[in-house]
């Protein structure tokens, strides 16, 4: 068994709306909005790291757990934007947290990494205990790399969000989990060293669109549970669009999920862990009821999450 | 018969895109405005649905998808 402990999220304080963006890339403000659902994001400064990002959201979420970092067992770091090939983020977290020892992990896996990151934390909490979970992602110099790519430029932003997974009880249960990976269109969604994201839209919607009710619905038939009787869904805020496509699949209102995409844009692996942290600040579990965790990234991988509130 | 499978495949695509098809057979229904990325999902399920057939992930490719001629030869493949 496996429980939440508890959310936590930290966002650069740049905040940048679509008239800059549509400065920087051409696009018109209102395509912007209508193509997305994103009204503004936060950049990350010059001097900023992915881990930095990550600290931030781990020192809330120990914070709003009531945790000291010296009762973490592990650490898992997804992020698709690490400032250099190794040693990665993890490693720069456990170091600033004090920890020395608790094995401290990364997972190169943007949007999808921190679903990813919680099926295995929920697999692994009985043998290492309090498992931290962070999705940590710096976008904005990906962005700005030439030639800018005006329809992927506006999507994204900064952030970073964070769990804490432990098998010693909680505010929800942790009922189960599924993931997947399909690698015949890796080339559709890329980021290549030094150069800007390349994204096949068509192909992402199409994917993300057959691939994220599949799998909610894999893990809710498992547990005879309804997508009508799921409290909330805590999807990966990749589109809002898309986020109400996945709705009108599982045949559930919109407003069932959760969205702040309006606020930070797409952060990548750190959305869906922002969004819950903000989700659990007004309000989070209630006793008995289930939430669905959901994401979908490049790969592509896609996962899902059922978890209950104690 | 290929005007026929045409005409179903306007059919449903007018209805997804909430308007006349007026465009020719090998024009992308994308870039003539017709119908946008979200609108691809809701049209392969709705070509499913009509020609009873399962388009698998591996065939989920917007080039596929991307004109009445183009999906014409597809659901045709399928037969």
């Amino acid at each position: 068994m496996a429980f939440f402990k508890g959310f936590g999220s930290s966002v650069p304080d740049h905040v940048v709306g679509n008239a800059e963006m549509s400065a920087l890339t051409g696009s018109p403000v209102a395509w912007i909005e209508n193509v997305s659902g994103i009204t503004e994001r936060r950049f990350a400064a010059e001097n900023e790291s992915v881990a930095d990002l990550a600290v931030a959201a781990a020192s809330a979420c120990l914070t709003r757990c009531g945790l000291d970092a010296s009762s973490l067992g592990m650490i898992l770091v997804a992020s698709g934007t690490a400032g250099r090939r190794f040693p990665g983020p993890a490693l720069t977290v456990a170091q600033r947290l004090g920890l020395s020892g608790p094995p401290a992990l990364d997972l190169p896996l943007p949007s999808a990494g921190s679903i990813v990151a919680l099926a295995l934390a929920s697999r692994l909490a009985a043998e290492y205990g309090n498992i931290l979970v962070i999705g940590a992602e710096k976008m904005s110099p990906v962005l700005a790399l030439p030639p800018v790519e005006p329809g992927v430029a506006v999507l994204f932003g900064d952030g970073a969000g964070a769990c804490i997974v432990s098998a010693s009880g909680g505010i929800a249960e942790i009922l189960d989990s599924a993931f997947y990976s399909d690698g015949a269109f890796a080339e559709d969604l890329r980021l290549e060293f030094d150069s800007p994201l390349k994204m096949n839209g068509r192909s992402v919607i199409m994917q993300a669109s057959r691939k994220i009710p599949r799998v909610i619905q894999e893990v809710l038939e498992r547990n005879r549970v309804a997508p009508a009787d799921v409290d909330t869904f805590l999807m990966h805020q990749a589109n809002q669009n898309l986020i109400d496509g996945v709705a009108k699949s599982l045949g559930v209102p919109s407003a069932r999920f959760y969205s702040n995409i309006r606020h930070y844009g797409n952060t990548s692996a750190a959305s869906m862990l922002i969004a819950a942290a903000e989700w659990a600040q007004t309000g989070g579990f209630r006793s008995g009821t289930p939430v669905v965790f959901a994401g979908f990234g490049a790969g592509f991988h896609c996962g899902a999450l059922l978890a209950r509130g104690v | 018969m290929p005007e026929q499978l045409a005409s179903r495949i306007s059919t449903i695509i007018t209805k997804v895109a909430q308007r006349p098809v007026d465009i020719g057979p090998d024009e992308s229904l994308f870039d003539s405005g017709l119908l946008d990325s979200f609108a691809l999902p809701d049209m392969v399920s709705a070509l499913e649905q009509e020609f009873g057939i399962q388009v698998p992930d591996s065939d989920l490719t917007p080039r596929k998808f991307e004109s009445i001629s183009s999906i014409e030869r597809y659901i045709e493949s399928r037969r």
